[in-house]
């Protein structure tokens, strides 16, 4: 566990770099981490669907599958991968401010 | 922990058997290379064409015949796990049927998805699909007789080029 100087505030981060408390998460927050993760600029399209994703982990406690925010139309799976290159899953969950994700699929 | 190693960045999967559970553990390996940000193919080969066949690939079924690891607590029966599955009995009738049937309800419970939609899921994700041109040709296959998804027909020397780089797993 360390601090990390993310948009101008101390955020506590885990190992991996991802927000232990992911209700410290703004948007400005969501652009600097897109930005190390090499997402510039984060669109309105990321934002949309890291925000689903977030209000998925608030109801249930885990974010949504790749499979499911295809299922539920939020983003197709081939739309999803080029918003977030080089492993979606885990990047956006990141970008999110949620924890890394722990699913196979 | 591993800082110091290369990390894997591409994979090929062969698959050569058929049945459910020969399938879905390339397809896991396969997706979840992508979902890590590697190349990853899956070369299907003899009884795995099954999973590319658009005729077959909805049926694959369980093995309940010749498996020795296989026991009562595996189809799904919440018995105990130490009393064997005796092969005799997974040779009658429909006992593979409902062992696949109870099987896939698991499946779909930890949101994995069917074969084709696997398929569909591992193609849209950047994965590549190939089907082997020898076992093609012995079963009397053509490329009309498979899915959408597979991205081409291979012989064994055009997939050792394409696998360049590649870890090559035979599943």
């Amino acid at each position: 566990m360390s601090t990390k100087d993310l948009a101008g505030s101390s955020i506590e981060v885990d190992g991996d770099g991802y927000l232990v408390d992911h209700k410290v998460w703004n948007r400005e927050i969501a652009t600097a981490i897109a930005k190390e993760e090499g997402i510039d600029p984060l669109t309105d399209r990321h934002l949309e669907v890291i925000e689903f994703m977030r209000k998925e982990y608030e109801e249930k406690g885990t974010a949504p599958s790749i499979r499911r925010l295809n299922k539920l139309n939020v983003v197709p799976t081939k739309e999803l991968y080029t918003l977030f290159p080089g492993g979606p899953a885990k990047k956006a969950a990141k970008i999110a401010g949620l924890g890394k994700p722990h699913g196979c699929i | 922990m591993n800082d110091h190693l290369e990390p894997i960045k591409r994979v090929s999967l062969v698959v050569s058997k058929g049945s459910l559970v020969d399938v879905y553990p390339a397809l896991v390996m396969g997706n979840g290379a992508r979902m890590e940000g590697m190349d990853a193919s899956i070369f299907f080969t003899f009884f795995g064409l099954g999973a590319l066949i658009k005729k077959t690939q909805n049926s694959l079924k369980v093995a309940t015949v010749g498996n020795p690891a296989m026991n009562m607590a595996m189809p799904m029966m919440k018995m105990p796990i130490t009393m064997p599955f005796p092969t005799i009995m997974g040779a009658i009738p429909g006992v593979s049927n409902f062992a696949t049937w109870m099987m896939k309800n698991e499946m779909e419970k930890l949101d994995i998805p069917t074969i084709p939609e696997f398929l569909e899921m591992f193609t849209d994700a950047g994965g590549e699909v190939y089907a082997c041109k020898l076992a093609m040709d012995m079963f009397k296959l053509t490329r009309e007789d498979l899915c959408d998804e597979v991205t081409s027909v291979l012989t064994v020397g055009e997939f050792y080029e394409k696998s360049a780089g590649a870890s090559i797993i035979f599943t």
